[in-house]
This record gives structure tokens, sequence and C-alpha cells, in this order.
């Protein structure tokens, strides 16, 4: 019931928020958002850290750009094709990954996500270093501009609330159920006749699926697909924006990519710019030490004690 | 009857009063945003340099023009694309930013046209050098102030070909501005006679250039041809000079260099090394005055993507005072109209592909001998006339022209 009466003011205020704060800065915040969620899928339930997310974020990104650009196809559609690929992208590097656990679970998703790196650096229809630029934003449903940027974030919102309503569904389901228990013991699940690789495997496509909606919507808001999506950083990022927030939370990794994503904006202006990375350092060793649950664990602690 | 024309009359003129007024400074102030390289490969010749050449021309200003306050901001774009277009697109959303000015690097100039062209709002590109930004890539609204590949082609490329080097190798950046600059020089080479035996692309930027100047000297060229800029040319010289390339009878001609490469080589090192400048600061009394202003708040001598970012948005602040509004448009059609005159161009000339068509030169490095003291670094070789250097308008292929 609270977490109910929660949610409704979190989605009352986001759709107030473009009147107060600049649209792109919040749509850039929702995109982030999404993939920090969709990410925490695997390493909060399923206790699998990937290193390679940036692969299926920046791939999304890529393919969405190419088909809204090139192949013209409507917005919705071209983020579809976009997360379709960054699924079978996930298939392909899950079902190899998933045979390993721990670092080499991680090192091999890395080495995944850094061959398609190189293959985006190499290839015609990404523009190298210059990116995919130019991207039309194009019109929802058919007849809403979206060049306008509050059409836009309203476009935005609706892809985050299903993305995360899918997430929350998926953590509450029986299947979310085995999930935990896999993390907790993969041992005892097997024996208890679960075949866990599946679950494993279905886990990292849903994940990469949804991180391809992210970099997809991504692509869409601020017209360009580049090398930064793609690059290792954003795997480093996305699991600094959801250990800050709260692993295993389902709303941790999107207050953690808030409040990311709000730092590098405001900081980068100000005196610190060139500090932005060390700042960001300090906070994230400030939490490992202090506060393990991060932001939304530690909430929920402070309220279950003291209630 | 004589009050009702009154009232007509002084309707009119409020009415005229009142479109004179929204033809005025939007939000009362011009605003100028320099995006540019703070910390990068290209951050020496541009940088923070180019912030303070563009803060000389609004101080020479006065900081007002047309009555409104002049504003700068500034912003480190890391050579990256995608945090340019973010910057410029929130620059012209929430702070009125009037114009964008230097945009090093051709990706990020690519980049900051996209938005500049969806907002309508003024480009000022000095650093960046493809020709493609007025050629295919061109908008409306984006000049391109300093120099471009084409130039820097016709005035090296074909210069060294005239002194007998007539089989090339590149090493290219691997990005637009690579690509552009290795395509405009293999086009002059090979109507000169030349030929071009290969090309390998590094990556932008590199640190490490020993496997390329491998491939370069196995190539059995006798020039290799840099097609890159800022650090990767000093890297790309450097590690030449390890490998022995001059002593095994191959040549390097640096496509894009500046002063500040010069100085970072050492005249020892740099020595005879032909270049196509936009600028050089003891060009004459004018140019020797402004560089030495600029030397006083710098500590170093400007190179012409500098002096070009203050060329460019004194000419802006010009259309702005002679016109009375910063309207896009209006703006536009002024500068076109008034020929660029100041330290940087001698009658330059604004054509409607968004080129500034003025004099280049085709510089040579000094010996150590010759130098008489730090940045004495050049001597002219040929004065290379505007209409040579980028060609005529009718072979710009931009649609827009």
């Amino acid at each position: 019931m609270n977490t109910k009466i929660a949610y409704l003011i979190a989605i009352g205020l986001l759709l107030v928020a473009p009147l107060a704060i600049y649209p792109v800065f919040l749509m850039k915040l929702l995109c982030f958002a999404l993939f920090a969620s969709a990410f925490n899928l695997i390493l909060g339930f399923g206790g699998l850290l990937s290193f390679g997310h940036a692969a299926f974020f920046g791939g999304a990104a890529y393919v969405t750009g190419h088909a809204l650009k090139v192949w013209g196809l409507p917005t919705e559609l071209g983020i579809l094709v976009g997360a379709a690929v960054a699924g079978l992208l996930g298939l392909a590097i899950g079902s190899l990954a998933i045979r390993r656990q721990g670092i080499y679970f991680a090192m091999i998703t890395l080495a995944m996500a850094q061959m398609v790196y190189f293959l985006f650096v190499s290839s015609d229809f990404t523009g190298g270093e210059n990116g995919l630029q130019g991207v039309p934003r194009g019109k929802a449903l058919g007849f809403i501009d979206l060049q306008d940027n509050l059409s836009m974030y309203y476009f935005v919102l609706a892809i985050f609330v299903i993305g995360y309503f899918v997430i929350s569904r998926t953590v509450n389901s029986p299947f979310g159920q085995v999930l935990s228990a896999i993390r907790d013991n993969e041992a005892r699940a097997t024996s208890l006749g679960y075949d866990v690789d599946r679950y494993k495997l279905l886990a990292f496509v849903l994940s990469a699926t949804l991180a391809g909606v992210a970099g997809g919507t991504k692509t869409v808001v601020f017209q360009l697909a580049s090398l930064t999506d793609a690059h290792w950083h954003m795997s480093g990022e996305v699991v600094l924006m959801t250990l800050l927030g709260g692993l295993g939370t389902i709303p941790g990794p999107a207050v953690g990519a808030g409040i990311i994503i709000t730092l590098q904006n405001y900081l980068a202006s100000g005196p610190l710019g060139a500090w932005v990375p060390v700042v960001l350092g300090v906070i994230f060793v400030i939490c490992v030490l202090a506060f393990r649950r991060g932001v939304v664990g530690e909430l929920r602690e402070v309220i279950r004690k003291s209630f | 009857m004589n009050i009702l024309k009154t009232l007509s009359a002084s309707a009119s003129a409020l009415a005229m009063l009142a479109s004179a007024a929204a033809a005025e400074i939007s939000d009362g102030v011009v605003k100028i945003g320099v995006l540019t390289d703070m910390s990068g490969t290209y951050s020496d010749l541009a940088g923070e340099g180019a912030a303070v050449a563009a803060q000389m021309a609004i101080e020479e200003f006065g900081g007002t023009v047309a009555g409104a306050p002049i504003e700068i901001v500034t912003a480190d774009h890391q050579n990256k694309a995608d945090i340019a277009a973010n910057k410029a697109r929130e620059w012209g959303d929430t702070q009125g930013v009037d114009a964008f000015a230097e945009l090093v690097t051709t990706s990020v100039a690519l980049g900051v046209f996209e938005v500049a062209k969806q907002q309508n709002k003024i480009a000022l590109v000095s650093g960046a050098a493809s020709s493609p930004l007025t050629n295919d890539a061109c908008i409306p609204t984006g000049l391109h102030w300093t120099y471009n590949t084409r130039a820097l082609a016709v005035g090296t490329g074909s210069a060294v070909v005239k002194e007998g080097g007539d089989t090339w190798y590149f090493l290219t950046a691997d990005y637009a501005f690579g690509e552009a600059l290795q395509g405009d020089v293999a086009k002059v080479v090979e109507a000169e006679g030349g030929q071009v035996l290969g090309a390998a692309k590094h990556p932008f930027p590199a640190s490490d250039f020993s496997s390329f100047i491998l491939q370069a000297q196995a190539s059995g060229a006798k020039i290799i041809g840099l097609a890159n800029a800022g650090a990767d040319t000093i890297n790309a010289i450097k590690a030449a000079n390890e490998f022995g390339v001059i002593a095994s009878g191959q040549k390097i001609a640096g496509l894009l260099v500046f002063l500040t490469d010069v100085h970072a080589l050492g005249l020892e090192t740099a020595q005879g090394l032909q270049m196509t400048v936009s600028f050089y600061w003891d060009l004459n009394d004018e140019t020797r005055a402004w560089s030495q202003k600029y030397f006083e708040k710098t500590g170093k001598m400007p190179t012409g993507v500098q002096a070009g970012t203050y060329s460019s948005v004194l000419h802006y602040l010009k259309a702005i005072e002679a016109t009375g509004t910063d309207d896009t448009d209006t703006v536009l059609a002024k500068m076109r109209e008034m020929p660029v005159e100041d330290m940087f161009a001698n009658g330059g000339v604004l054509r409607t592909d968004g080129r500034m068509v003025h004099d280049m030169y085709l510089a040579e490095v000094k010996a150590p001998s010759e130098s008489s003291g730090p940045w004495d670094y050049l001597k002219i070789v040929r004065t290379i006339p505007g209409e040579e250097a980028f060609g005529p308008l009718s072979e710009s292929t931009c649609p827009t022209k």
C-alpha cells in the first residue's frame, strides 16, 4: 500500500517536473534510470556482475539511429528494432558468459563488449569517431511531433514507466523468486530441479533488451549515437549507479542514476569541472565503506527499524 | 477628421516602434558560446587560447554591442560530438546563447551544425578543418572561418610534389577530418602527376605511432603525409625521428601543423618542415600588435585557429552593431555583405556556402640558426590567394549555396 502511494507521488512529480527542470536533462536521466534498472535485474536479482552492458546500450543506440535515419522507420519501431538487436546480442554474449561465475563472468562480458566496441569503431554505418548524427526524432504514434522537447519528454516518460513496470513484474514473479534463489545458493536451486543456466540466460537477455530500449530512446532524445555509448566507461558507470542507489532494490538504480547524472551535469559547469571523475570516485568509496546497501537500501533499513 | 488622422498616424508610428523593438537584441544580451577542446589533443592549438581570443574581440567592443552587454560562456567538449551537441542544445534552449564559436574537431562541428540548424543559430567554425563543412555537410548558418583541408592540400600538397615528392603514403587520423584531409591531398597529388601508394588509419587520439611508421617505411613512398593534427602530429613526427625515417631518405609532410606544434617539437626536429598556415603572428604590424596583446594574456603566440576565432567573433559583433539586432538571418545577411577586415583577414569574403575566403600562406620552419628566439619559427614562402586556396564557389557541393 505504502509503495503504491510512493509510486503515485513519484509519477506525479515526474509529470510536472519539466515545468521546472530542463526537459532534455530529465530525459537523459530517465534513459539512464532505465538502463541502470535493467542492469540491476541481473546484478541485484541474479547476482551476475556484467561488465559489458555498454555493448547492449550502445548497440541499440546505433541500430535505432540507423533504423530511423537510413531506413526511415517510425520512432517506436526504431526503438523496438534497437532493443531486439540488443536482445540478440545479449543471447549471444549471455549464452557464452553464464557458463562461468564471478570474476570470470565479468571478464567474459567485458571482453565481448570490447569486441563489439571495436566492431563499432571500424564499421561504416556507425560513422566511427564521428558518431551517427542527425537522427530524426520523428512522430510518436504517427501524429505527436517529438521535435518539441515537452512531448518528447512525455514519450520518454511513458517508455520509462513501461520498462520499469516490466522489471518490477519480473522481479516479483515466480521467475524472479527462482532467480533470487539462484543468486543466494546456486547449488541448492539446481538440486531443487531448476535449470539454473536457462533462468540466468533468460534474465540476461531480458536485461540486455531493456538496456537496449534505454539506449535506443537515448539516441532519439539526443539525435545522435556515439562511441561513448558503447565504451567500457559506460559499463562501469552503470555499475556505479546501481551500487550507489541500492543493489537489489527495485527503485534503487533509478535513484542512483539520478544522483550520478545530476552530479555530472552540475559539477561539469562549476569550478570542479575537471574533477568530476574524482568527486564521483570519492562518493563511490564513501558509499561502499559506509552505506553498503546504497541510498534506497539504507533508507529502507531506517524505515524498517523505526516502525 | 483631424483627430482620426493623428490617431491613425500615431498608431502606425507605434506599430513601427513595436516592430523595431521586436528586431532588437533577444533577451537583452548577446551571448556567445565557445565550445572547444580544453584538455585534450587540440587544447594547445585551440582550447583556452581560443576563449581568450574571443574575449579579446568582445573587449574591443567594450563589452557591449548595439546597447546590449556581450557575454561569453565556454565549455570543454573533450573532442566528443555527443558532449558538444548536448552542450550546444542546452545552451540554446536554456541560456539563450546566440552563436556557437570555435568548434575544433570535425565531428564536433558536425554535431553542433545539427543543433544550429534546428535552432537557427550561427555556428562560427574556426578549428575544425574538413572541407565537407562547406560542401556536402553545409548548413545555411554554418560559417567556416580559418582554413579547410582543401586549402591545406593546395598549399603543402602541391608544394611538396613540385619539389619531387611524387609518391605518397598517408598516416590518417581515423575520423572525418583525417579522411577529408587525405582525400583532398590525394586529389592534388594525383592532379600534379604524383602517386598515392597507400594509407594507414590510426585511432584518434593515438599515442603510439610505431606500427604506423613501420608500415609507412615499408611502403617505400618518398613522402609520408600526416593527415592528422595537434598532439597526433607531434607524436608521429617524434616516432618518425626515432625510427630514422629522415635518415633513410623518406620525407615527412605535416599537412596541418600549427605554430604551437613547432614550439613543442623544437626547431631542431621541425626545421625545414613546410606548412600551410592561415595566420602567422609576424606577418605585419597589425598582427604583431594583436599577437603581443594575446601573448601578454596567455604566454604563447596565437595559432591560426585562435586568431580565426577572434576574427569570426569580431565580424559577428560588427554585423550586430551595424544592424542593431541579433536576429540570425539579418545578422547573417550583414556578415555576408561586409568584407572581413581585421588583422586576420584582409578583404575576406563570406560566401553563401559558409566559406570565408581569405589569403593563406605557405611557410617553412626556420633552422635554429635563422631564428632570433622563441616563437620566431616561420618564414613565409608564398602567399596563396584565397580563390586558389579555397576554390571557386561553383566547385562547392553545398546544396543551399
